[in-house]
């Protein structure tokens, strides 16, 4: 298993003072892998992601990506490895527009005219050709989601994280959101963090549930639906 | 963000009107007006190297006159000890740019706050201010140039034609050369801005997580922007000092520093020409209310930016176009704006 | 030994003196986390009304110790209420509302008075550490800060206005909840910091030159000492003075002054880079 996975995350924690956000996590994911993370909230999923972003240092445990350990690695190195992420508060460039959000993604490693190209391609691709001249500031929530998944796009990485992409989304747009996540991962590795249920059943082969910061579950979706304690710590309040 | 002044029209334009003031002043001012709007165009481009990164790389600087006074000096002691003003010139950038490198690595690597950066800016041009203050007396000497203490050091060697000390600049041909280098400064900020590292640069002053998540190591482009901002600030010192054919410690000044600051907040924060105008427009208030001698230049400018920070905090450039934004079409707005980084 | 006497005397001095010049600063910023750029120009006011009373008849030591804090308190008190309280919450604009403000009382103080003015001479005299002479008025401004650093501290630790003050800095909301109003609490607070400060003024008035433009000669080590001192308002400054007052007592002895100072800024901007946060961003985080 670790000899062929994209990521290996072992025995993980987070504190933060009297705080356990992330509980001795162990966590793997395969090459071209399409994984859910489901769980209450509160349950340290957004902390997982940014422990796997360098945004946070894990208190203990080591964090690998295709081999390479970058467990105290900077954010920009870990991205530079090729991993993508678009965190549950949108992080976007508000005061410039649409398509140079997403050109300054994909200038990092193309050359003006290829990145151009890029940016095009994304701007079809998620439907943002109409307003790709717009501030980004000015956008709707649900638009600047989108704004982000398409920066994560331009950006090419290997392993690409959404934390809560349909949040603030329209039932159309959710359907949108998951059918662009299933066409992505003809070609890539993601991990999505999503409460609704509807979604994780149009999306999901394999689902680990997280609750109060450490995996309660991990299996395939149609199980861990049926599953009696993932019922009682989560669904029970959701899912009639 | 204003729409006039972006795209490649808008650069024609300021650049047409720089030309012009180039060939115009001479003919219709005379001698005294001349040497006057010389240390304008100074001021003008220490204003462009704050409204650099300040405007565009979202680094609060209080002490960019140390990089100015470091300019004049490294100017001074160059032109007294080499004869020749070619490599005083040089030194005069590469000086201050070093000495902002130096700093900026402490800084943007420690990754401290933007009210501590301003703090330890304005230190820095407070203590630089102090130990050139205490430097009277003969001992204190780099080659032959002696550095004077607070009186400064007089006399300092101009600015000749390269290769020829004994062909200094009169004061038409030094107001014609820090005009074309007034625009070459402009120029040079525009075209960075719209590269690749410039892109880069503002989007990291807009939202640096997302850099960082991009790929993007922050740290080390403000570095360069700083760097960058303290050879403009050094060459608008040593544009200064061949102005008087002196320099002494109030170019490290608050005072001066403060300017500095009132240059860009009243420009506008985020443009290039504005800077320039709050320059001009500032240095010619001082000169006015010099002339009169009732009140102390302190007193205006701190008036000024009190006042600014309590009434107008983002700056008349961009209040100004936020006026016209209103008038001109939208769809035209967005179309210009998507052809550059907006940097008027 | 009588001149490692004196050296100690002097970091001894050195220290008490970043004290004076840093304690009303760290005040203000701890509490209110404002930093306020015209701190300079506080203390030269402090020593103006100092060497302006003690020159108009009152006694040196009345200027010093009550006219001075309270002239400058109430300067303060004002400066609150006309400027600061618009802007809490806005650090940058603070800072450049305070540097216009530094300006403005430069430039007001220079039109009323010119640029110079006749100062007052310490008082007191010397004493003998071995054959060298060392001022008894140093003794003085040591005391002085000893009990500025100890008032403060008490007055956090022991005083209902210092339970309230801490509770509005850690929960602003929650304090209000409870029935402070916060903004009371600033504008105490601020005053408080500018009367510490002109007390400062006062004290270093007779040693002093007393000019428009002196805040220049202190602002530089009061800023140094409060951000290497962190949050902590006691433990902060006192800790960091320790550090950089022994640091600079001994570079100066060893060269001169002014390379004291260039020290100091670069033991600053290596701790910066060390210690982000100051000595008790990292160490003694529960300390006052
Ligand atoms: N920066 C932080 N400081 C302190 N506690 C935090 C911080 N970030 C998250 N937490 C805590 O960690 C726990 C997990 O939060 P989070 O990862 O956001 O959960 P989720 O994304 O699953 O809703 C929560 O109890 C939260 O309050
Ligand atoms: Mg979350």
């Amino acid at each position: 298993m670790s000899g062929t996975a994209l990521l290996q995350a072992s025995g993980v924690s987070k504190r933060f003072g009297g705080v356990t956000a992330v509980d001795t996590v162990d966590f793997s994911l395969a090459e071209g892998e399409l994984r859910c993370l489901i769980g209450p909230n509160g349950a340290g999923k957004s902390t997982f992601f940014k422990l796997l972003t360098g945004q946070l240092a894990p208190s203990t445990g080591t964090i690998k990506f295709r081999g390479h350990d970058v467990t105290h690695a900077k954010t920009h190195e870990i991205a530079r490895l090729g991993v993508g992420i678009k965190t549950q508060i949108p992080n976007v460039f508000n005061g410039l527009i649409v398509r140079e959000n997403l050109y300054v993604s994909a200038i990092r490693i193309n050359k003006p005219a290829r990145a151009r190209a890029i940016v095009d391609e994304v701007l079809a691709r998620l439907a943002l050709t109409d307003i790709a001249d717009r501030l980004v500031g000015v956008l709707a929530h649900g638009q600047r989601q989108w704004v982000e998944i398409g920066a994560v796009l331009a950006q090419e990485p290997d392993l690409i994280l959404l934390d809560e992409p349909a949040a603030g989304m329209t039932h159309e747009e959710v359907a949108r959101t998951a059918q662009l996540i299933r066409e992505i991962n003809r070609t890539k590795a993601l991990i999505v963090v999503e409460h609704d249920m509807q979604f994780i059943r149009m999306i999901a082969k394999q689902v680990t549930v997280f609750n109060q910061g450490r995996i309660l579950v991990e299996d395939n979706v149609e199980h861990v639906l049926a599953n009696q304690a993932v019922r009682d710590v989560y669904l029970g309040k959701r899912a009639a | 963000m204003s729409p006039l002044f972006t795209g490649r029209a808008g650069f024609a334009l300021v650049i047409a009107a720089g030309v012009i003031v180039t060939i115009a002043l001479p003919l219709i001012d005379g001698m005294f007006g001349l040497v006057q709007a010389t240390v304008f165009i100074a001021m003008a481009v220490l204003a462009l190297s704050l409204g650099f990164i300040w405007g565009f790389g979202g680094i609060m600087c209080f002490g960019q006159s140390a990089f100015f006074g470091l300019g004049g000096y490294a100017y001074a002691i160059a032109a007294i000890d080499f004869g020749g003003s070619s490599w005083a010139v040089l030194l005069a950038i590469a000086v201050p740019a070093a000495f902002a490198a130096m700093l900026g690595y402490f800084m943007f690597y420690g990754r401290i706050s933007d009210a501590y950066m301003g703090v330890i800016t304005l230190t820095v041009a407070v203590i630089l201010y102090n130990v050139m203050n205490s430097t009277s007396g003969s001992q204190y000497h780099i080659g032959a140039a002696e550095l004077g203490g607070f009186n400064g050091m007089p006399s300092v060697p101009p600015i000749n034609l390269p290769g020829d000390p004994s062909a200094a600049l009169s004061p038409l041909q030094f107001f014609i050369l820090s005009m074309i280098l007034l625009m070459a400064v402009y120029t040079g900020l525009r075209l960075l801005l719209a590269s690749r590292f410039g892109r880069v640069l503002v989007a990291i002053r807009e939202n640096e997580t997302r850099a960082m998540l991009l790929g993007y190591d922050p740290r080390f482009y403000k570095l360069v922007a700083f760097a960058i901002g303290g050879g403009i600030a050094g060459l608008s010192g040593c544009l200064f000092t061949n102005w008087g054919g002196f320099i002494s410690p109030t170019a490290f000044s608050l005072a001066q520093s403060a300017q500095i600051i009132i240059f860009v907040l009243l420009g506008g924060i985020g443009t290039l020409l504005g800077p320039i105008m709050g320059a001009v427009a500032i240095e010619y208030l001082i000169t006015l209310t010099g002339t009169q001698h009732r009140f102390d230049a302190n007193l205006i400018l701190g008036v000024i930016l009190l006042g600014f920070v309590l009434l107008v905090p983002q700056g008349v450039v961009p209040a100004i176009a936020a006026q016209l934004a209103r008038v001109i079409p939208a769809r035209r707005r967005a179309g210009a704006s998507s052809q550059t980084v907006t940097a008027p | 030994m009588a001149l490692l006497g004196l050296i100690l005397f002097n970091i001894i001095n050195g220290i008490a003196v970043l004290v004076l010049i840093s304690i009303g600063l760290a005040v203000i910023y701890g509490m209110m986390r404002i930093i306020n750029l015209a701190h300079g120009e506080f203390l030269m006011l402090g020593a103006y009304a100092t060497v302006l009373s003690t020159n108009a008849g009152v006694n040196l030591w009345v200027s010093i110790l009550i006219v001075s804090p309270i002239v400058v308190g109430l300067f303060g008190l004002l400066v609150e209420r006309c400027i600061i309280r618009f802007l809490y919450g806005r650090l940058i604009d603070t800072m450049l509302a305070t540097w216009g403000l530094s300006l403005f009382m430069i430039g007001g103080i220079t039109t009323l008075f010119g640029t110079t003015v006749e100062g007052v001479s310490a008082p007191l005299g010397a004493f003998n550490i071995g054959p060298y002479h060392a001022s008894l008025y140093s003794v003085f401004s040591i005391a002085v800060a000893a009990a500025m650093l100890g008032g403060v501290w008490s007055v956090l630790r022991f005083t209902k206005f210092g339970l309230i003050v801490r509770a509005t800095m850690q929960n602003p909301p929650m304090a209000a909840a409870l029935g402070v109003a916060p903004n009371r609490i600033y504008m105490l607070t601020f005053a408080l910091g500018a009367a510490l400060t002109g007390l400062a003024g006062g004290v270093l008035a007779p040693v002093a030159g007393v000019a428009p433009g002196m805040g220049a000669a202190y602002i530089a080590k009061a800023f140094i000492t409060v951000i290497g001192g962190g949050a902590a308002i006691v433990t902060g400054s006192g800790l960091a003075s320790a550090l950089f007052g022994t640091i600079d007592q001994i570079v100066t002895f060893q060269t001169t002054p002014v390379i004291g100072q260039v020290a100091l800024l670069i033991a600053a901007i290596i701790m910066i880079r060390i210690l982000p946060q100051g000595i008790t961003g990292r160490f003694f985080r529960r300390s006052l």
